[in-house]
């Protein structure tokens, strides 16, 4: 799935309002829009259907249970980081994306001489022993298009909040 | 952490396409085959226990404003003061230390692409280390979980 294509549109104050008061989670009682819907002063069903369109445009990528990866057991996070030929990036990417345990794929751009990898993709698992044997699949798929790779394990979580939007207006 | 089957069905299943309809966590229940207090219930647990981190939207960052991974290499005697300062720069919202000659990870975000700039060009300056700025070109996959192996956890 590329997302590059993606453009903003600025968003309602009621979106942003309704994203403030989602982003951390949705209500866990049988009817969460109503109970928005109170603390937003909007109907219930305005909620849902606000909610419902911002799925539809992109602005909510997906909605989910999100599971902790490091408190379910992956204590190992590589972020593995390649140096893929450019012309073949993009059927690479799409390919790399696929594999199941590749939580995140992303294209980035080099900075030569100090960055020469372009191409980066999340694994997790519970020992480096998994991580590396996973980073050797993706080195399987990549072939003769990659001249370089390494793998950046994560030792310490030092801050992670997820998107936040100021309760404050941001945008000034 | 060990978690019962129904645990593991419920996250195997909604780590994507939770159901955004008039009862979302009725609509859970009957596919799982549980009550919809039973798929509240488990929910709340889980999220106490933290196993699940939330249960709703995961935002577009670049449809609320912009962002872009950054990184440093921070002289290692210095990488808790280095870190103090990137996580009190306004939009800083992950940090990670990795092992590797660039140690601090971010994501630097703002509401629009200049005060990005201006932001991470003021975090260079008082830092006064380079920051290696890495925008998303192209995502190929984004962030919808991968599939837990559940026999493999510890």
């Amino acid at each position: 799935m590329s997302t590059s294509t993606l453009k903003s549109e600025p968003l309602s104050a009621e979106d942003r309002q309704l994203i403030l008061a989602t982003q951390s989670g949705l209500p866990l009682v049988p009817d969460p829009w109503a109970e928005l819907g109170e603390q937003l002063d909007m109907p219930a069903d305005e909620v849902l259907s606000r909610f419902q369109q911002m799925q539809q445009s992109g602005v909510i990528r997906r909605v989910a249970a999100v599971p902790d990866h490091y408190r379910l057991g992956y204590r190992f996070n590589g972020m593995t980081v390649w140096d893929v030929r450019d012309n073949d990036i993009a059927m690479l990417g799409e390919r790399v994306g696929c594999l199941p345990f590749v939580s995140h794929c992303y294209q980035r751009p080099r900075h030569l001489p100090y960055w020469s990898y372009n191409l980066f993709a999340m694994v997790h698992g519970t020992s480096r022993d998994e991580v590396e044997h996973k980073a050797g699949l993706i080195r399987e798929v990549l072939g003769g298009a990659c001249s370089g790779h390494t793998i950046l394990y994560s030792s310490a979580i030092l801050k992670k909040t997820g998107l936040r939007l100021r309760k404050q207006a941001d945008k000034q | 952490m060990r978690l019962d089957a129904a645990d593991r069905q419920l996250i195997d299943r909604y780590q994507r396409d939770l159901p955004v309809c008039e009862r979302p966590y009725q609509e859970m229940a009957e596919t799982l085959g549980l009550t919809e207090d039973e798929v509240i219930t488990r929910l709340c647990r889980l999220q106490e226990q933290q196993v699940l981190s939330r249960v709703g939207p995961v935002f577009e960052h670049s449809r609320a404003g912009a962002s872009l991974l950054a990184a440093v290499a921070a002289p290692e005697a210095q990488m808790d003061l280095v870190a103090a300062r990137i996580n009190r720069a306004p939009g800083v919202n992950h940090n990670y230390a990795r092992e590797h000659t660039y140690n601090l990870w971010f994501v630097m975000t703002a509401p629009d692409e200049d005060t990005l700039d201006e932001r991470l060009d003021e975090l260079e300056q008082q830092l006064k280390l380079p920051i290696l700025r890495l925008p998303m070109v192209e995502g190929y996959h984004i962030d919808l979980g991968f599939a837990i192996d559940w026999e493999a956890l510890p």
